[in-house]
């Protein structure tokens, strides 16, 4: 393939991948692993014809026609054993005929995510799932990254959509009154693709950057639900963490923590829309998770402006955040914020009153522990609270980093 | 379900262990990651091992026996260690897998241990 049709397939299937399953998939009754097939096959058909043929004017519905005559071939096959279904058949080829006549096919992606974050789904397969049907990821990437072996992620992937064809998940939005739930599962699923790709701060450029497809999929999200302050929030949120990406390692590659960043090594334009997002969800007056996260990363991110941190207003939202969401982290923030804010003992007694047995194995926790203890100068304790920290770390910079703060 | 670990290290990391500037962070290391396994209380057993020059490798041919100095395989990376911790299943062991030092310079397999044995019959 030449370089010119090899970029401009690439960029269709970047740009339209969910799309076009969503549309198709939404089209053949729920049949997702179906739809993949029949796309997989006409990004092959396109591979091998582009080339020769020329890139046509409308790549999206080329692709489309092509996935939907495999589509349709399949399901006559079928229905030898059941009547072929007249209105798949009929709502596939008006399909083609909008994708043929008009620039725009209604964007099914938001159907996509909410199949995928549905209840029925194992909570643990939703994130891959939307990772490998809206923006395209391969089986392998995903596996890398929530560290499951290959071979057991395709097999979960599969499962999964057998599952959705099988119970017939429905592919709708659903209702307004069953919205907000389980829009909060389509937010949570993006959220943990992030986290994933966060902590891995190596930059591997030729490695999947699952920070970056997180980043996109909540794009996908904000884009369609524009009136859903969380999914700004959350896109704000992910954004100001990214931005820091070149900060959070120096010149010799050592960990640099968030409050002694060079600001000027943020990404500024990054910054500017986080903000700029979250303005837009804090005027619709629907307060959230996400939205106070952001606020937290926001008043984070004032210290490029003012050159400090505003402590106590940090510590306030944790505190806020704590009523959203009771999670390990936040009262971790909370903790180390007040310490900061008002004397490191008073942090510490926030710090003391979390149960012990859910922390055993949580490395913020115990890094958060030994930052405390050696404010209060007890030394001993802290290295051995920095060790522990260190052996439940997987990241070798921050490990230097927490051997370094050992005295 | 019981899981072994197998630590492999490049030659320049093994020799991190006796070299005087780089010891303290190598074993800080190590000794960080083994912590926090036994107090994870999913430990078995395992341990570190010396550098594989001080290996001697036995074979039987013809029943002939033939020693060899060094180990089995000369490769660039080596075992430096293995431990064996029982955990619900491979996510979890792959998770403490990702945390040993040596997946961040070399790399560490994952092996799910066969169960003993069944006793004989009477």
């Amino acid at each position: 393939m030449d370089a010119p049709a090899a970029e401009s397939l690439d960029a269709t299937v970047r740009r339209s991948y969910g799309t076009l399953l969503g549309y198709l998939a939404s089209r053949a009754g729920g049949d997702l692993a179906g739809a993949e097939d029949a796309l997989s096959e006409a990004l092959l058909a396109a591979v091998q014809q582009w080339p020769v043929q020329g890139i046509p004017d409308k790549p999206e519905a080329w692709l489309l026609a092509v996935a939907r005559r495999r589509l349709t071939d399949d399901q006559r096959r079928h229905a030898v054993r059941e009547r072929f279904s007249e209105a798949i058949q009929h709502a596939l080829e008006s399909a083609e005929q909008l994708a043929v006549n008009s620039d725009e096919f209604p964007d099914e992606r938001l159907k996509l995510l909410f199949v995928c974050a549905h209840p029925a789904i194992d909570e643990a397969i939703r994130t891959p799932l939307m990772l490998q049907t809206v923006l395209g990821l391969d089986a392998q990437d995903i596996a890398s990254a929530f560290l499951v072996a290959p071979a057991a992620m395709a097999q979960r992937l599969v499962r999964a959509k057998a599952k959705i064809k099988a119970a017939a998940i429905p592919f709708e939005v659903p209702e307004r009154r069953d919205w907000e739930e389980r829009f909060s599962f389509v937010l949570d699923a993006i959220y943990a693709a992030f986290t994933c790709g966060w902590q891995s701060s190596s930059d591997d450029p030729t490695g999947r950057d699952m920070a970056r497809e997180a980043i996109r999929l909540g794009d996908v999200a904000a884009t369609l639900v524009p009136d859903e302050p969380e999914a700004l929030g959350l896109l704000a949120l992910m954004l100001h963490c990214h931005a820091r990406r070149s900060a959070r390692v120096d010149g010799a590659g050592r960990y640099v923590p968030l409050d002694l960043q060079t600001t000027a090594l943020w990404d500024q334009a990054m910054v500017d829309r986080a903000e700029t997002l979250l303005r837009t969800a804090a005027g619709m007056g629907r307060p959230g998770r996400f939205q106070i996260e952001a606020a937290i990363q926001s008043a984070h991110a004032q210290r490029r402006v003012t050159g400090r941190v505003e402590w106590p207003v940090v510590a306030a939202l944790y505190h806020w955040l704590i009523t959203f969401t009771p999670a390990l982290g936040a009262h971790i923030g909370h903790a180390i914020a007040t310490a900061h804010a008002t004397v490191p003992a008073r942090g510490w007694e926030l710090l003391e009153t979390l149960p012990k047995e859910r922390l055993a194995n949580h490395q913020p926790y115990w890094a958060a522990r030994a930052h405390l203890l050696a404010q209060l100068g007890r030394t001993r304790e802290a290295n051995q609270a920095f060790e522990r920290a260190m052996g439940l770390c997987d990241d070798p910079t921050v490990r230097a980093y927490l051997l370094s703060q050992m005295t | 379900m019981e899981y072994m670990l197998l630590f492999t290290e490049p030659a320049t990391e093994l020799a991190k262990r006796n070299d005087p500037a780089e010891a303290p962070a190598y074993w800080g290391a190590w000794s960080a990651y083994c912590n926090a396994l036994a107090e994870s209380g999913i430990m078995v057993s395992g341990a570190g091992l010396q550098p594989p020059d001080t290996a001697t490798t036995v074979r039987i041919r013809d029943g002939k026996r033939t020693l060899h100095d060094g180990p089995y395989a000369e490769a660039k990376e080596m075992l430096g260690g293995f431990f064996v911790i029982n955990v619900p299943d491979l996510d979890a062991a792959l998770e403490w897998a990702a945390r040993s030092p040596s997946s961040s310079y070399g790399s560490t397999e994952v092996r799910p241990v066969l169960p003993p044995p069944a006793p004989p019959t009477p």
